[in-house]
């Protein structure tokens, strides 16, 4: 399955829901983001985005001091 | 068969863009919402930055209030092009560096865009005469529908019936009867739409939900401006002004020292683009220096860093000075002394 990783130490939030958004555009269904935070507001508000848009949130976990959240895209709702 | 109408909601995440936006989904529209972030949008970043808020409940208000209408929500990064409104507000600012009427009219401008883009029929805000002082009045309803050039496909659903029709209004895609008349800072008649449908936790911001707002970060701003002589500003600078102690020693060069552990972990984010001084006989803050700096200065900065570390009682604290290049060199200060740090240094 196809997974891309997205950088997005240093960033405060909203603006790493914005990577996974734009990143979103481009992906088809069932491909997956990993996003690499440091803001531990994405823990909540990045599955709070998949929820509302439509996508699947397959985890979000602290490890060493970051935060990793995977979504998978389904551009179902759209 | 009838076509399916849509919305674009404005949705800031506070109540009133959640009950326009509902009051419009009641008719049948479909609406979607639009947040934009401008850098200058109170998001929980102290939050994210502090160590002793992290424990703290936090939550995107605008993913929250979507989430709570069952709509789509599309965050637009607008940060380059907010620069204009910030820095060259056609109807000026505030009580402090609030645009707050060109940033109404900028965002309006923005939604209109994205609704032809998608294909979308008209704007929703939650805007109420009398609201705010600035960009909700009676006179500046109509500069902010003609100015953003939406004209009358801008919708406001808590204040319609004191405003002339709009297109959804005339080609009864919305129904004029079900939209509502509120005016002025009264909050009643907000709340008890709110209690009508069954909205509880909704989030109340007091001074709206830009730092602009804010007396204390508008004086760092201008300072900066001040300091670099020119109105110029980039992410970066937008975000430190967030974050930590601003003193300025002198008008070529300032420090941003931080007050916990969190802070210091989020300056030394920045250890790259700064110059930067951490204690080493004791524990104390980091501190950024934001200017060109020579000898003399630098001793000055290592002596008031080494006045917010514990060593501060001693006859001498041990600092690292290190330049963007990484080069390290350590200093032995004598801390200052409060009367040595006159008000006016502090930002």
């Amino acid at each position: 399955m196809k997974r891309k990783i997205i950088d997005c130490r240093r960033l405060l939030c909203p603006m790493p829901v914005i990577r996974v958004q734009t990143t979103v555009e481009s992906l088809p269904d069932g491909a997956q983001i990993e996003a690499i935070c440091t803001d531990p507001g994405v823990l909540t508000d990045i599955p709070a985005w998949s929820r509302i848009n439509g996508h699947k949130l397959i985890e979000a976990r602290e490890e060493d001091g970051e935060y990793i959240v995977v979504v998978e895209v389904d551009h179902g709702m759209q | 068969m009838t076509k399916q109408r849509k919305a674009a909601a404005l949705i800031s995440g506070g109540l009133d863009s959640l009950l326009a936006a509902r009051v419009i989904q009641e008719q049948g529209i479909h609406v979607e919402g639009i947040n934009f972030y401008t850098g200058f949008c109170v998001e929980g970043h102290t939050h994210a930055i502090r160590k002793k808020d992290r424990q703290k409940e936090k939550r995107n208000n605008a993913l929250w209030v979507a989430e709570q209408l069952g709509i789509k929500l599309h965050i637009v990064d607008i940060v380059e092009d907010y620069k204009q409104v910030v820095l060259n507000p056609k109807h000026g600012y505030g009580a402090n560096l609030n645009p707050c009427l060109d940033c109404k009219i900028f965002m309006v401008s923005k939604a209109l865009e994205w609704i032809k883009a998608k294909g979308f029929d008209f704007i929703i805000t939650g805007e109420v005469i009398g609201q705010r002082p600035m960009s909700q009045r009676k006179e500046t309803m109509p500069v902010v529908a003609d100015e953003s050039g939406a004209e009358d496909l801008l919708l406001r659903p808590l204040c319609a019936c004191n405003l002339p029709e709009t297109l959804p209004e005339r080609e009864g895609w919305v129904d004029r009867q079900q939209l509502h008349d509120f005016s002025g800072r009264s909050r009643k008649p907000q709340m008890a739409l709110a209690a009508k449908f069954g909205f509880e936790d909704y989030a109340q911001p007091a001074g709206g939900c830009c730092f602009l707002t804010d007396a204390q970060y508008s004086v760092k701003l201008a300072d900066l401006w001040r300091a670099r002589g020119s109105k110029q500003y980039e992410m970066d600078d937008i975000m430190l002004l967030k974050v930590g102690r601003h003193l300025r020693p002198a008008p070529h060069f300032k420090l941003i020292i931080s007050r916990e552990e969190g802070e210091g972990n989020f300056l030394r984010g920045y250890r790259r683009q700064y110059p930067h001084l951490t204690t080493v006989s004791h524990p104390g803050p980091l501190a950024l220096i934001d200017g060109e700096v020579d000898e003399d200065d630098i001793e000055l900065a290592a002596r008031l860093v080494a006045r917010y570390s514990q060593g501060r009682s001693e006859e001498e604290v041990v600092l690292a000075f290190t330049d963007i290049e990484a080069n390290q060199k350590e200093l032995k200060v004598r801390p200052l002394q409060p009367h040595e740090i006159p008000r006016e240094w502090v930002i």
